[in-house]
């Protein structure tokens, strides 16, 4: 009865208790410190020489990936929990179409390029 | 103070614009005035205009679509008797604007006939099938479609006020960039795009989320009807690819307003980036556009078989597949670009494999007929014919999918004969077939059926004597877009290619008859079962038209086909079920933001395209004030009291125990 109760309302009408907002509230903090902190470390990373120098870009590399996941956990609440099922599936398919449209735009500008011929010899041939 | 707006604009000099906008205005203010002596302006401002009834917003969608493609298809006639008459003669219409009319044509037919088609069905029927009372979002949905009437709206000022653009439906640069496209055109055409693109997209999230999320108790996905899996395909193609489409566009309009260089020839800019985006939206859009119409011919074969869908789960899968191989195809688009063999071929063999799935379906539905009573109405017949035509449009397709050939005939009239074989055939049919399926769901009565009849067959007859000579031309050489020509061999197939339009004229005026005699015939169509086709999905369990609240109370659903269990049901019981408790309903009030939004978003886009940037920041202040008034509502909801409910669902429930 109680799915009946729920799926019977209209749209738009949820309702959040005392501890729900509390709750949601510590998470949002938890997040923007971690996303703060890890901004910072990236800032930091890029301008130091404490570390070996080539290492830093693939430093920045994790470092954003961690970003991602902070900001899909802490404010996208992208869990592992019921009912995620949808937003895992909606995430690997804006993944899946992410990297399509770069790999494949990649793939396909730099064919394109590879088969023009240069502006110099073109040019001349055109009557 | 009107920036680059002046008296210049209003081409005073061509008659032939001139004529068409002034029967244009001449009938908007017409209608008006008709409207207000009648006094049903306040009635139209509240029950319509500033309705979030997902039903009522369908039903506006397929009105603007239907609106709109009439004015495209009188670009077609245009198009079509130019070409007729321009043999070794210059015709009727002089270069300039025989351009902007194919432009105009395509824009139109793709963006405010297609897209409002299928999305306005989505909408009507998409809640009453999932047993849901509304969208998820019903106040964002308004604004979707006011956003969309934006855009159709500053297409069409833009015959009236300055000129379309002249660069083809796509505007490929560096055509379109400012160097050789100086004039308004292009800009109309991006900010009415960007526009209705926003209210595209929002539709899109308004819909995954409703097939996602709001269902009746016990409607897990495996027994939504077709026709919610290819709207959740469908608009799942929205959300990834209209991203794409404002991304390209914005550029494009960086480039042009403010001396930006992505895609300009000068400075490092790169012509082929804006193909490889633009189609990297464009193909999905196809998918995007028909696949809303399978999920229509789904539900129609299956109804007027009398059977249940064959291969349910197949087609599920199908759809789905569609869906992510439709971002897997875009270079085909551009095959002759200059990539080389392995990326051709790659993207071909991708191409080649999207007919899988698409012949699955098509199987699945001569099945669906094969063994059931086939009910020859109207809906069944728009089915068949889609059938038939769909599968010469794809198998045109497939051979367009091999690189080679496609060396020989792209932009030529094979390929403009293969798109229309396709979309005619498939979305337009298909939009038509929804159109006279669920129009008795919609109003309370049924369409006349002589009259639809006879339409589908003007359709269906002129469709091919219209486009079979354009394969012809096609093999022959022609190329796309030709104003005038002087070749003899290709004049006979081009006036046969008239009268096919012709042949579709008398369809379209049977379709305008059909509607107005079932008008004033009303009281003898009526349905008042709310069952008029013995359906088997959901929205037929309500009554027609369906009560605000779509269901007195939400059913409870024990498997496929619904409404049939619950059809079968009651007649093995014999007596119907005892009367339901029934509850207050909730639902969200009608709120005029999102045509006030709109009616920002004009001015801010005729602004932006004349340059006046008072006005500009004017708009945007309004809109933006617009959605502070809003955010800051007290009451988002009205209660109709059960009393209400079960008077209204009373009705319905003893005219289905009688029938």
């Amino acid at each position: 009865m109680s799915e009946a109760r729920r799926a019977d309302r209209a749209p738009g009408d949820e309702h959040a208790d005392g501890r729900e907002v509390a709750d949601g509230l510590r998470g949002y903090l938890v997040g923007l410190l971690l996303a703060g902190f890890i901004t910072a470390v990236s800032f930091f990373i890029a301008g130091t020489s404490l570390v070996w120098q080539p290492s830093i870009p693939i430093a920045l590399f994790v470092l954003a990936i961690g970003q991602m996941g902070v900001h899909l956990v802490f404010f996208l609440h992208l869990t592992t929990g019921d009912d995620n099922a949808n937003n895992i599936l909606a995430l690997a398919f804006g993944v899946l179409i992410v990297l399509l449209l770069i790999v494949g735009s990649l793939w396909i500008m730099t064919h394109l390029n590879h088969n023009m011929m240069p502006m110099d010899r073109l040019m001349p041939m055109q009557r | 103070m009107f920036g680059k707006l002046s008296w210049a604009a209003v081409p005073l000099d061509q008659p032939i614009p001139m004529i068409a906008s002034g029967l244009v205005v001449f009938a908007i203010v017409g209608i008006f005035a008709f409207v207000t002596l009648k006094g049903w302006l306040p009635y139209l401002w509240r029950d319509w205009i500033t309705s979030v009834d997902h039903k009522r917003i369908g039903v506006m969608y397929v009105l603007l679509a239907m609106v709109m493609l009439l004015r495209g298809f009188t670009d077609a006639i245009m198009m079509r008797s130019q070409q007729a008459l321009a043999y070794k003669g210059p015709g009727f219409l002089p270069p300039e604007h025989y351009d902007q009319i194919f432009s105009a044509h395509g824009t139109l037919m793709i963006f405010f006939v297609g897209m409002p088609f299928v999305i306005g069905l989505m909408n009507l029927i998409v809640p009453l099938q999932l047993g849901a009372r509304d969208v998820a979002f019903p106040t964002l949905n308004s604004a979707s479609f006011w956003l969309t009437a934006t855009g159709a709206l500053l297409v069409n000022i833009s015959l009236v006020v300055g000129e379309f653009a002249r660069t083809g439906w796509l505007p490929y640069p560096p055509l379109s960039e400012i160097t050789y496209s100086p004039g308004v055109g292009v800009d109309y055409y991006l900010w009415a795009l960007q526009i209705a693109g926003v209210g595209s997209l929002l539709s899109g999230v308004n819909l995954v989320t409703t097939v996602l999320k709001i269902h009746a108790p016990g409607m897990t996905y495996m027994r939504m009807p077709m026709f919610c899996w290819t709207t959740l395909a469908s608009n799942l193609l929205i959300v990834a690819a209209f991203p794409i489409l404002t991304a390209t566009l914005a550029m494009l309009l960086l480039d042009r307003y403010l001396g930006f260089h992505f895609f300009t020839n000068a400075a490092g800019g790169n012509v082929m980036m804006f193909m490889n985006l633009i189609w990297a939206w464009g193909h999905p859009e196809v998918y995007i556009l028909i696949l809303p119409a399978f999920g229509v011919f789904s539900e129609i074969v299956s109804t007027f078989s009398g059977k249940p869908l064959f291969g349910y789960r197949s087609m599920v899968l199908a759809t789905m597949a569609i869906c992510i191989l439709a971002f897997m195809v875009w270079l085909h688009h551009f095959f002759t670009m200059g990539a080389g063999a392995d990326v051709n071929a790659v993207f071909g063999i991708a191409t080649m494999i999207i007919a899988v799935p698409t012949g699955v379906k098509v199987f699945n539905w001569i099945f669906t007929m094969y063994g059931g009573q086939v009910v020859f109405a109207t809906p069944m017949l728009w089915s068949i014919g889609f059938m038939v035509t769909f599968v010469i449009g794809g198998m045109t397709g497939v051979l367009l999918a091999v690189p080679p050939a496609d060396f020989v005939l792209h932009n030529s009239l094979f390929l403009v004969a293969h798109f229309h074989n396709v979309i005619i055939g498939g979305v337009v049919f298909g939009g038509f077939a929804g159109y006279s399926y669920w129009f008795p769901k919609a109003f309370g009565f049924r369409l006349h059926e002589g009259l639809g009849k006879a339409a589908f067959w003007c359709w269906l007859v002129g469709f091919y004597l219209a486009f079979m000579p354009l394969y012809v031309l096609g093999f022959m050489g022609m190329t796309r877009r030709m104003q005038h020509y002087d070749v003899p061999a290709w004049h006979p197939w081009l006036l046969l290619a008239a009268a096919g339009a012709v042949v579709i004229l008398v369809g379209v005026v049977f379709q305008v008859a059909q509607l107005a005699v079932s008008i004033r015939r009303r009281a003898e169509l009526r349905d008042t079962t709310g069952d008029p086709w013995n359906g088997r999905s959901l929205e037929w369990s309500t009554a027609s038209p369906p009560p605000p609240f779509n269901f007195g109370v939400l059913p409870h659903i024990e498997g496929g086909d619904a409404y049939w269990e619950i059809k079968q049901r009651a007649c093995r019981q014999a007596t119907p079920d005892d009367e339901p408790a029934y509850q207050d309903i909730e639902m969200p009030r009608n709120s005029p933001t999102g045509v006030i939004c709109a009616f920002f978003a004009t001015f801010a886009g005729f602004a932006l395209v004349w340059h006046i940037w008072w006005m500009v920041a004017a708009a945007a202040l309004g809109a933006f004030a617009t959605f502070v008034v809003f955010a800051w509502r007290d009451r988002a909801e009205d209660v109709i009291p059960a009393a209400e409910v079960a008077r209204i669902d009373r009705a319905n429930r003893s005219a289905r125990a009688s029938a």
